[in-house]
This record gives structure tokens, C-alpha cells and sequence, in this order.
């Protein structure tokens, strides 16, 4: 599994094939979801634009017609850094400068949480648990594939954001 | 939210860190505990956005994980819509209200 790395300035990795594929999956959905699949009702897109207003649906709808293009326009930007940064195909070395890198860790981030809702995550779930009994059932499903894909990218996130916060050198 | 390398942390009593007197910043924001955020990105977007130290923006982290919300600012209504605006952009479930 590929881990980033600090030299210097950048943060780097080295994606197999199959890593690439991945990335490139997770951040086109997104990026779907953003665009043409914008659904105010879908769980996802609640989760990734929150009401600031809890409990005022009327303020809240009120400065989410503010803010929300921007946001939006930010979570695709970010999104689109990771399809930027990979090729179309095959393995890659894949070097961030600084302001990449925290584009991909926004981006890896609401990825995890768009799985994450999708996978119905709790505070209590564990994940190994999860990803036996799902493998138990039907190691081919598609709960075993999201499931190892979100374990994957919360490793990856995390190595990102050891990589950001270490010492250049 | 999760740790991904280290075990989970014990449940612990941190001191209490709204110390910001109610009556000339009526205004907060709070940001609130979700199963998917990494422990170590929820502290470091503490860090990063407000500038706190490691040791405050941990003491909120866990404030927020074990309590479930946390104020994390607080002051003019128009900056803590600022502040939750940038922590959605982080992808934090931050809300706004009155303290």
C-alpha cells in the first residue's frame, strides 16, 4: 500500500496501477456528485454542506445561497487537484508542492466521508469487523470493495498529513 | 472521528476551554464529533485555521470526539459564519449559535 513521503518541499508517492484507478474513481464520483448529481436530498451532499443554522432552516438556507457556489467550486477544485496530479493509466510518482498536498488531504477527506456515509460508518463501527463479515458474506460484493477502499484511504490520508506537518529535508 | 495509527485515546477529563466571557462575544462556533474524520487532521485544521497550538487544538479535538461538540471560536456573528465556511471547506461539521 503507498504511503507519502516529505522531501523537501513535496510530498510523494508512488501509486501502482490499481492505486491509481482507485484515486481516480473516488475523486471523478465526487466530483460527480458536485456537478450534474447535485442533490440537496442526498445524505452526502448534506454531510459535505452542513446547515450552519442548525436549528433555523430559513437562516440557514439564507447564507448557504451565499456561500455555497463557493464551497462547491472549492471541494471540485480540490477534487479535480488529485485527477490532476494522476495519469489516466498505470502506476505513478506523484510529487506535491505544498498547496497540492493540502488540496489532495481536503480532497481525500471528503471522499472518506462520502464512503463513509455511503458505508453507513458510526463512531463504534470497526472496520476489520465490517470487512470480515462483509468478506464472509460475498467476497466479490461491493460492500468488500468500498470497504477496502475506505480502510486504504484513511491510511493514505493519514501518511499525507504526517508528510505535510514533517520537516522538509 | 478515528485514529488511524495510534489506539484510540482513553476517555479523559479535559479542562474546560470556553473561556471566553459570554457577554461581549455572544456569538460561537461549534463544531461537532462524525465517525469519519482522522483525530490527527481534525488537530491539525484546528491549527491550521486558528492558529492554536498543538496543545489546544488536541484539548478541542478531544473535546469534540468525547463530548461530541466543541466551541472552537467565538465573537462577531459574521466571523464565526466565516469560520464555519472554512471549516466546511475542511470538511468539519461546524455549526453557528448563540452562546
Amino acid at each position: 500500500m503507498s504511503m507519502f513521503r516529505r522531501h523537501a518541499d513535496t510530498c510523494v508517492a508512488r501509486f501502482a496501477a490499481d492505486e491509481v484507478s482507485v484515486l481516480r474513481q473516488v475523486a471523478t464520483e465526487v466530483i460527480g456528485l458536485l456537478t450534474d448529481g447535485f442533490d440537496r436530498g442526498d445524505p452526502v451532499v448534506e454531510r459535505l454542506f452542513p446547515d450552519v443554522y442548525g436549528d433555523d432552516p430559513a437562516q440557514a438556507a439564507d447564507f448557504r445561497r451565499y456561500t455555497e457556489g463557493d464551497l462547491k467550486t472549492a471541494k471540485i477544485d480540490q477534487a479535480g487537484a488529485i485527477l490532476a496530479a494522476l495519469p489516466s493509466t498505470g502506476g505513478a510518482v506523484v510529487r506535491l508542492d505544498p498547496e497540492a498536498a493540502e488540496a489532495w488531504l481536503r480532497a481525500l477527506n471528503d471522499v472518506r466521508l462520502a464512503l463513509g456515509i455511503r458505508l453507513d460508518v458510526k463512531d463504534d463501527t470497526d472496520l476489520l469487523e465490517e470487512l470480515d463479515d462483509a468478506v464472509m458474506r460475498d467476497p466479490t460484493s461491493a460492500r468488500v470493495r468500498q470497504l477496502t477502499m475506505y480502510q486504504y484511504l484513511g491510511v493514505l490520508q493519514e501518511s499525507l498529513l504526517d508528510a505535510i506537518i514533517a520537516r522538509g529535508g | 472521528m478515528v485514529g488511524m495509527t495510534a489506539p484510540q485515546v482513553a476517555p479523559m477529563e479535559t479542562p474546560d476551554i470556553e473561556e471566553v466571557p459570554a457577554e461581549d462575544r455572544p456569538w460561537v462556533t461549534i463544531v461537532w464529533n462524525d465517525p469519519v474524520n482522522l483525530m490527527s487532521y481534525v488537530t491539525w485544521v484546528f491549527q491550521k485555521l486558528f492558529g492554536y497550538s498543538k496543545d489546544r487544538a488536541e484539548a478541542l479535538m478531544l473535546d469534540v470526539h468525547h463530548k461530541g461538540r466543541a466551541i472552537v471560536s467565538s465573537g462577531a456573528r459574521e466571523r464565526m459564519e466565516h469560520d464555519a465556511s472554512r471549516l466546511h471547506a475542511y470538511g468539519l461539521w461546524a455549526t453557528v449559535d448563540k452562546q
